[in-house]
Parts: structure tokens; sequence; C-alpha cells
């Protein structure tokens, strides 16, 4: 009498092609969604929000992106700078634009993304600041809010 | 004769090695994922001392001058439209804007009231929230039914602070 019945020893494969496919999707989703542009963000700056702010449609030729603290503190590139000794950096700004074909300095976006807490003033001061470089295209961006 | 015939036996390509750095690349993209609100500019033109002088012959826009006034801990006290109207109560920026439609109503050309500029004059402490709703109040107003919003005023600058600071 056999007791025992032989065992199939093929292995078992399941069929691993919607997995794959369904991992390929999720790679492209995220791949779209992700922003390297990190730097140019201050993740502690909360920015005021408004109904009425214009999304940027066309990013502009050559951008500028200041982040202000409410310090008066300026995060420019992922580096804090205070706003007196600014005018080195927005110098290199305005050559590195002009060796992309931007001569003129009034054709440079400067954008601001201020904390909402930041006295008005810094923001004037800042934007003089930048005028001694002869930018003066100024945004000033805010939180964009969908119900008012 | 007879030939031979090769049985048609399943090739089979091993998977795992792709299947592990597909996983590790989608592991890195979720973890390096971040919801990002949307954001929106103001745009503000701030031309040079030297070039303001120089448009001097040009015809000047009609002009309407803000004036923030910031009470303790940076809030808004107050709102000054044209050294004349002042703006005290919690409406302060909703009157603001109805100013300002006013104004525009009473230019009656479109295309001159396009032109028209506002300028503010705001108080250093004045904490920047304020200031940007005093912009939103004055570029256009969201309409009642909530799907639209009317555009006033699309020049803003701010009074020029010089170098006295």
């Amino acid at each position: 009498m056999r007791l025992f019945k032989k065992k199939s020893t093929e292995i078992l494969e399941g069929d691993l092609t919607p997995m794959i496919d369904m991992t390929f999707q999720l790679i492209a989703f995220f791949m779209l969604l992700i922003n390297f542009s990190e730097v140019d963000r201050a993740e502690e700056i909360l920015l005021p929000s408004s109904a009425l702010a214009v999304p940027p449609v066309v990013r502009p030729d050559y951008q500028i992106i200041l982040n202000l603290e409410p310090s008066g503190e300026v995060v420019f590139e992922g580096l804090k700078n205070d706003i007196d000794l600014l005018n080195p950096l927005l110098s290199r700004q305005v050559d590195a634009a002009a060796r992309e074909g931007i001569r003129d300095p009034a054709d440079i976006a400067v954008i601001i993304r201020s904390h909402k807490d930041t006295p008005t003033g810094i923001v004037q001061e800042l934007i003089a600041k930048c005028q001694e470089s002869e930018l003066q295209s100024f945004s000033l961006r805010v939180k964009d809010r969908i119900n008012p | 004769m007879q030939m031979s015939i090769s049985d048609p036996e399943e090739i089979k390509i091993n998977m795992t090695a792709m299947i592990d750095i597909v996983f590790q690349l989608l592991v890195f993209f979720i973890m390096t994922f971040k919801v990002v609100a949307m954001e929106g500019d103001f745009n503000i033109k701030m031309p040079l001392a030297s070039e303001s002088a120089d448009s001097l012959d040009e015809e000047l826009p009609d002009l309407i001058t803000v004036r923030l006034d910031a009470g303790e801990n940076g809030n808004i006290s107050s709102i000054t439209v044209d050294d004349s109207e002042i703006l005290r109560e919690a409406t302060m920026f909703s009157d603001l804007t109805s100013i300002v439609e006013e104004r525009l109503a009473a230019e009656g050309d479109p295309e001159q009231a396009a032109e028209t500029e506002v300028e503010f004059d705001i108080d250093y402490n004045l904490k920047y929230s304020f200031t940007v709703k005093a912009i939103a109040a004055v570029s256009g107003k969201v309409l009642p039914d909530g799907e639209g919003i009317k555009t006033l005023i699309k020049k803003v600058k701010f009074k020029d602070i010089g170098n006295g600071l």
C-alpha cells in the first residue's frame, strides 16, 4: 500500500503581468507629479492667501525667487541672507540672465514669497534693494484660495 | 531521412531583479512626493525713479492713493482713500472694493478705467497679510454666485520709499 502521493516538483508561478502594469502606472504618476524645485521654496514660510491672485500660466524667461522670513532674512537658493547683503547675489543673477540673452534687467521677474506676518516695510526694503540692481518687475506670491 | 524537430520549450525570463528595481523606484517616488498648494501672483510694477522722471511728459493715468495704517501688533487699523475717505469698520476691505468700483464706473470710458493705477502707502509695521488683502480688494472681487471674478485694477504700485530707510 502506498501511503504518500507523489508530490509534483514543478514551481508554481503566478501571473505577475497585472501587478507590473499597475506598478509602472504608479511610477509614471509619481514621476509626473514630483517637484524637484524644492530649493526655491522655503517650507517654513506661510504665504497669505487670496482667491484673486493669478496663477502663473507662463514661466518667465528668467525669474528670481526670494523667500522673505518675518525676521527680515531672505532665503535664496536654500541659503539665508541679510537684505543689506543681497546686492552681490542680485548682480550675479542679473549677469546670469544677460548670459542667457536677457539683457534688460526689467525683463527679469522677481517673485517675492513673504511670510504673512512679515512687516510690509521689510517687503518694501527688499523691493528697494532689488531696484538698486535695476530690477523692476515684481510678483507677490500668495497661496491660491479656492473658496473665499 | 527523418529530421529531428526540437521541442518548442517556453523561454522564461527571470523577472525578480526588474520587479525589485521597480518597487525601489516606486518607494522613492512615494517618499519624495509632497502635495503642494496652488499659488498665485499679484504683479507689481515698480519702475526706477529715473524712468518715472522721463515719462513726466506723458499723460499720467488716473491715480487712486490708498493709505494703510497699522494698529497694535501690526494689525490694520484704518484705510484712507485719496486722503479723504477713511475706513475703520470690519468691512473695510469690501468697502475699499466698492469705492474702487464706483471710481471706475465714474470714469465712463472702459479703456481709461483700465489704465487707472492704485498707489499704496503702507505703514512699515503692517503685517504683510493685510497688504495682500488690500491689494486683492482693489484688484477685483468674487462675484456673488461664486463662479467668477470681476477684475478692477490691474496696475498696482507701492509708494516709493527711496533710500531713506
